[in-house]
């Protein structure tokens, strides 16, 4: 697995963060799609990898406008089911908050990024359905199929954002 | 006779999660148990066949809040396998990246995860409505330990500069004197997060505890020293096994440690202070006399000032160790493996951490035990929460589950070490 060294992205930039634990079966999916999309060597695209500690993210994407998130959720829906939260402007589920196995997790570390009013201008969340958490498994098949489609769907939702700011900048 | 079963979802705001059952009837206390579900022997199973070199990148994986110190107690281990002295520059970094992962560590729990109960918040989101410049100043002091042990440690998801012998690359003097100009401010807030956790409202509770931690003859111990206790304990590490035991309770799966002679101890910060008070630099030792921390304290409610008092303690160090920095010649000392038995101890924030290798001719891990600070301290959570729930019986459910947690949290215990989740079953009988 591997990522791109980290450094502070600059302004405007996309910001990928995987967050997970790869020792614990389903909850290493985020890693999983962040490494992929590391893999592909983006334009303009920051790739970071968090395990166990998702405060830092309140310092690291302030200068940047989108950043998106992917870690694995566990709601009790089919594994291998794909989410999407715009975190922006609205608080995350409740069931969300507190639900991770990390320290201050992601959904905590949302809330309170909101609160200081420490969130970036754009933030999506790719929560993917995960059911084996055990210590030492390996991604379920159902959660290792969905990760082509959740990559999928980033790549569009980046090229989409791109397209928009694309946009923006010839109108005005 | 009635009985009524209360359950949480989970324990709030302890790292990772765990389980906790307390049964009440006619108003007493009849039984308690803190469950933990997840077997902590997966990584040991996992060194076994693997090089030396690889333990303190496989053992970094263990925890995402502590792997320095796993990493830590990995390297020494070898290093006293192979009878390898490492010098004194390659000794110091490694303090200084110890001091990083404290800083980190405790102030994640200060504010975080403890800070709440002490002010009536359900959480540190709600805490920080009200209180955001101490939130904020939390998220500074977090900043500082990270960049610590960014620098020393070359962390991406996990610190990947380390190895036995040393480091792989040594920071230059240059990052060493940008840091410490991060830190002098740092150290400032540290100061007053100390005079702030002393303020706090403390509930009363004194227990006899058996405080164990490491001890140096020079210094507040990260790395090196005998196991010593206020009960007269002081051996070599070397001597651990012989002198500890794990138990099996059958509702955990995370081993009960005890001393074999006298039962549950206590290891962690507040074992650290009482053991090693005068090892402090002055700024802590004359602060905590300023905030009237008593010497030896056996509150473990006041664990978040002595928290607070290390992460000072941690900032003084890190600017001592900096000032005083040499680069060395190498980066690392050579090692030549041979079969061979080492056993190192160091203090991870949460207390003690014990590994112990045993390899072969080749340098591969033939047999590998970890015992982390949180299982060292399970039975004497459990009989915390004993003696914490007894004059609270007539509590309201809610008002009890808090208290819980509370206690629990005292131990700041790092349960993605040994489990995954953590969910209180209250059990109440009336006749």
């Amino acid at each position: 697995m591997t990522c791109r060294n980290l450094r502070q992205p600059r302004q405007a930039e996309i910001l990928i963060v995987g967050v997970g634990n790869a020792d614990r079966g389903d909850d290493g999916v985020g890693l999983a799609v962040a490494s992929a999309l590391s893999d592909e060597q983006l334009d303009g695209v920051h790739i970071h990898l968090v395990n166990g500690d998702c405060l830092p993210l309140l310092a690291f994407w302030q200068q940047v406008e989108l950043v998106i998130i992917i870690d694995a959720v566990q709601s009790g829906a089919k594994p291998g089911t794909i989410y999407r939260l715009d975190a922006s402007h609205q608080p995350l589920p409740q069931s969300m908050i507190g639900s991770s196995s990390h320290s201050f997790g992601l959904g905590q570390t949302v809330e309170l990024g909101r609160t200081l009013q420490q969130l970036p201008r754009h933030l999506i969340i790719y929560g993917v359905e995960g059911y084996r958490f055990e210590v030492g498994g390996t991604l379920s098949v159902e959660v290792a199929q969905a990760l082509p489609e959740v990559t999928s769907r980033i790549r569009f939702e980046m090229k989409g954002w791109r397209g928009k700011c694309t946009n923006t900048r010839r109108q005005s | 006779m009635s009985r009524r079963t209360i359950k949480v979802d989970y324990l709030a705001r302890v790292e990772g999660e765990g389980a906790l059952y307390i049964r009440i009837q006619d108003d007493q206390v009849k039984d308690v148990k803190l469950k933990i579900f997840e077997p902590p022997r997966f990584f040991e199973a996992l060194l076994r066949q693997r090089s030396y070199q690889e333990a303190p990148d496989i053992t970094a994986r263990i925890c995402g809040i502590c792997p320095v110190a796993y990493q830590m107690s990995a390297v020494h281990a070898m290093e006293d396998a192979f009878g390898v002295q490492i010098p004194a520059p390659i000794r110091a970094l490694r303090r200084l990246l110890y001091c990083g992962e404290w800083i980190e560590s405790h102030a994640l729990h200060v504010f975080m995860l403890h800070a709440p109960d002490f002010l009536g918040y359900p959480d540190a989101i709600q805490m920080a409505k009200d209180h955001a410049q101490i939130v904020e100043r939390a998220l500074r002091i977090k900043k500082a330990g990270n960049a610590i042990v960014t620098l020393v440690g070359g962390r991406e998801i996990h610190p990947i500069n380390v190895r036995v012998g040393g480091f792989y690359k040594m920071p230059s003097k240059r990052e060493l004197d940008d840091l410490a100009e991060q830190l002098k401010p740092i150290r400032d807030e540290a100061l007053e997060t100390v005079r702030w956790t002393g303020s706090l409202p403390i509930p009363e509770f004194d227990r006899d505890y058996e405080f164990v931690a490491l001890q140096h003859p020079h210094e507040y111990p990260f790395n090196e020293g005998r196991l010593v206790s206020n009960r007269g304990l002081d051996i070599s590490v070397h001597d651990y096994d012989e002198t500890f035991t794990e138990l099996h309770v059958e509702h955990s799966n995370a081993l009960h440690s005890v001393l074999k002679a006298r039962g549950a101890y206590f290891v962690g910060p507040l074992a650290r202070y009482n053991l090693n008070a005068d090892q402090l630099s002055p700024l802590p030792r004359a602060t905590a006399v300023e905030v009237g921390l008593p010497h030896p304290c056996r509150n473990p409610f006041q664990s978040i000032v002595v928290r607070s008092l290390e992460i000072l303690y941690a900032c003084d160090e890190a600017l001592r160790i900096i000032a005083e920095y040499e680069l060395p010649d190498t980066p690392a000392v050579d090692i030549e493996p041979h079969a061979a038995v080492g056993y190192a101890c160091t203090e991870a924030p949460r207390g003690i951490l014990y590994h112990r290798y045993e390899l072969d001719a080749q340098g591969l891990i033939v047999d590998a035990k970890i015992v982390p600070p949180t299982s060292q301290n399970q039975k004497t959570i459990e009989d915390d929460l004993y003696e914490y729930v007894r004059p609270n019986v007539h509590l309201a459910k809610d008002d009890l589950t808090w208290k819980c947690e509370q206690a629990v949290r005292n131990y700041d215990p790092c349960i993605s070490c040994a489990t995954h989740f953590l969910k209180l079953d209250l059990q109440r009988d009336i006749s």
